[in-house]
């Protein structure tokens, strides 16, 4: 079964192409597009954005697997990621993930079993100056401690 | 109180908001450049203001403007770089989300000068957020006339696209940055050709940071003497440094160019957290050579900080404290630059690797003799043998420790 896109993310994806002058250009764009709507960028969702850009799928792949945002497998609903870089490092970052592997009972890169829940550890997020700091889905959360995580986690829907 | 070029306006509320914006002499500066100044009063202006780049290299923005050639019939084009992957740096994450018109000013400004009428914002994946509010700004613009056809009644047409990068630090190099915005893996190219001649589809390109072209209006409005007097002549303006680690206020503060390292760690972000003593500091990114605490007496502007065998870089400083452990830094970034490395080049893809593998081993306590050395000279080998940068990048960082830190190093394998 081939995928499908609704109307609407077809308009969208229409409007990146006709961003640039070459199709291929609109590779990441498009593919951010494929992952926020199938939630992964595996076999299938490579050989349509390969058929949207007139492009091989081994090209898709070559881009997929160079860059970390792209998720070969899904993700579950929520993502966190953790940064793991110096300055958050410095302010405690390994206690933080500690805490968050104990609490849902996962190690980095795994999934909880109600797929609720994936854990990564990620370099600099850009938000020193907040450190310890997580990201959940496209959320910044900084200033982190065992209280602020349990709050941040026990609120999400 | 010091003068603030950039991050004035940042406590209003819905600054971001484009009718606020023009509450506050928004617009003013594409206005004044675009119907009172030709292209090459702007460029003049621009060299004589010694603005130099915000993203990491420190060259002046006028003089890279001028090497775009203005007599060939290939489009040209415009790249933002707004990637902001050095670890330690937050600055154009604040310029973007509390001033993303001024931003916009800059890019339009800019592009004016140098004939551009495509300019895309090539924006770390992260901050989708910011994304979104950047492509609410845009529409605003396009709204009001200040984008896209004849702005303002000049003649002159701008359009401006926000593409999202999807997590690789390397794409903040410029050549990276272009192939990543190409559909490509941001492996980066061999230079010459620079991107000023082939660049982005092989045509003329600009590349600049964020801030520096934030720069751009104050510039227009006020001068170029009034921004070189702002900071040093020769390195004009002000910079948003960002100071994270073992300080009481960690945050963004907005300062002249040549503000001395001691007092802003000392005096503006309020002194070391917990009465702790300073070891030593990173003054400008991860990849920027480590000062000691004796060694920060000094000021925050290119040249000098090159002259200390540093750089300022993104003018990201990051405080160690007496208690953090070298060993622990070091393995920090070693595995940054081995996670980071594009792979291209033997020195730094096998480099990194090696000396990542070394530093892991000494952290589990397994270190052995000669590992430091070992350290020093596989880094020794990618100075100035590879491709892009960041060979150099992961290098210099690490021979700094190595030289400065040996001791404690040495101490952590016996
Ligand atoms: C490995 C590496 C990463 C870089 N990352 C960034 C970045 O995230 N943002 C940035 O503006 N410049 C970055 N740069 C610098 C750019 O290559 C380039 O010099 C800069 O964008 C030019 O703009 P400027 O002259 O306005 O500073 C990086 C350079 C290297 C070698
Ligand atoms: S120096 Fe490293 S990151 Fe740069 S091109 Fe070579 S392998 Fe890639």
């Amino acid at each position: 079964m081939s995928l499908e896109f609704s109307d609407k993310t077809k308009k969208t994806i229409d409007k990146i192409i006709a961003r640039y002058p070459q199709k291929e250009a609109a590779l990441l764009p498009v593919l951010h597009v494929i992952q926020k709507e199938f939630g992964q960028i595996s076999e299938e969702e490579e050989i349509l954005a390969a058929s949207l850009l007139g492009i091989s799928q081994v090209k898709v792949r070559e881009v997929v697997s160079f860059y970390t945002m792209f998720n070969r497998k899904a993700v579950g609903k929520y993502h966190i990621q953790v940064c793991s870089n110096l300055t958050c490092t410095l302010m405690g970052a390994a206690n933080i993930l500690n805490f968050i592997e104990e609490k849902l009972g996962i190690k980095p890169g795994e999934t909880t079993s109600d797929k609720r829940f994936t854990l990564s550890t990620v370099e600099c997020l850009g938000a020193c100056e907040q450190a310890p700091s997580m990201m959940v889905n496209f959320d910044y959360h900084g200033h982190l401690d065992k209280e602020k995580i349990n709050e941040i986690l026990d609120n999400l829907e | 109180m010091k003068e603030k070029v950039l991050s004035e306006h940042f406590s209003i509320d819905n600054f971001f908001k484009l009718d606020v914006y023009l509450k506050h002499n928004g617009y003013q500066a594409v206005k004044k450049a675009l119907t009172e100044l030709n292209p090459e009063k702007i460029l003049k202006e621009a060299k004589a203001a010694n603005l130099r780049g915000r993203g990491g290299a420190g060259f002046p923005a006028g003089v890279k403007w001028g090497f775009v050639p203005q007599n060939g019939d290939k489009p040209k084009y415009m790249c933002v770089n707004a990637d902001e992957g050095e670890p330690g740096t937050i600055k154009d994450r604040y310029i973007m989300t509390h001033n993303p018109h001024l931003l916009l000013e800059g890019i339009i400004i800019s592009s004016y000068c140098v004939g551009i009428n495509t300019a895309y914002i090539y924006i770390r994946g992260e901050y989708e957020n910011i994304a979104l509010r950047l492509e609410t700004a845009i529409d605003e613009a396009f709204q009001k006339g200040f984008l896209g056809k004849d702005i303002l009644g000049s003649g002159f047409d701008l359009d401006i696209t926000i593409h999202r990068g999807a997590g690789a630090y390397i794409c903040g190099e410029e050549t990276a940055l272009l192939e990543s915005l190409e559909g490509k893996r941001g492996n980066p190219r061999l230079k010459p050709p620079f991107p000023a001649s082939i660049g982005l589809f092989q045509c003329p390109t600009v590349i600049n940071n964020v801030e520096t072209l934030a720069n751009i209006p104050s510039i227009i409005l006020k001068g170029a003497e009034w921004f070189c007097a702002l900071g040093l002549p020769n390195d004009g303006g002000t910079r948003i440094f960002g100071v994270s680690g073992m300080v009481k206020n960690p945050g963004i503060y907005e300062l002249p160019v040549g503000t001395n390292l001691k007092d802003l760690i000392f005096k503006y972000a309020g002194g070391m957290k917990e009465g702790k003593k300073l070891k030593a500091v990173i003054p400008g990114g991860m990849s920027s050579p480590i000062l000691k605490a004796d060694e920060i007496d000094i000021t925050m502007d290119s040249d000098t900080l090159m002259k200390a065998d540093s750089m300022i870089g993104s003018g990201a400083v990051i405080v160690l404290d007496e208690d953090t452990s070298i060993l622990d830094v070091l393995t920090i970034i070693t595995k940054f630059y081995s996670h980071e490395s594009c792979g291209q080049c033997t020195p730094c893809r096998i480099g990194n690797s090696w000396i990542k593998k070394i530093v892991t081993r000494i952290s589990r306590g397994e270190g052995k003799d000669g590992d430091i050395d070992n350290i020093a000279r596989l880094a020794s080998n990618m100075v100035g043998k590879t491709l892009c940068p960041l060979g150099d990048a992961a290098a210099m960082p690490i021979l700094s420790i190595v030289k400065k830190f040996r001791d404690e190093l040495e101490t952590s394998i016996k």
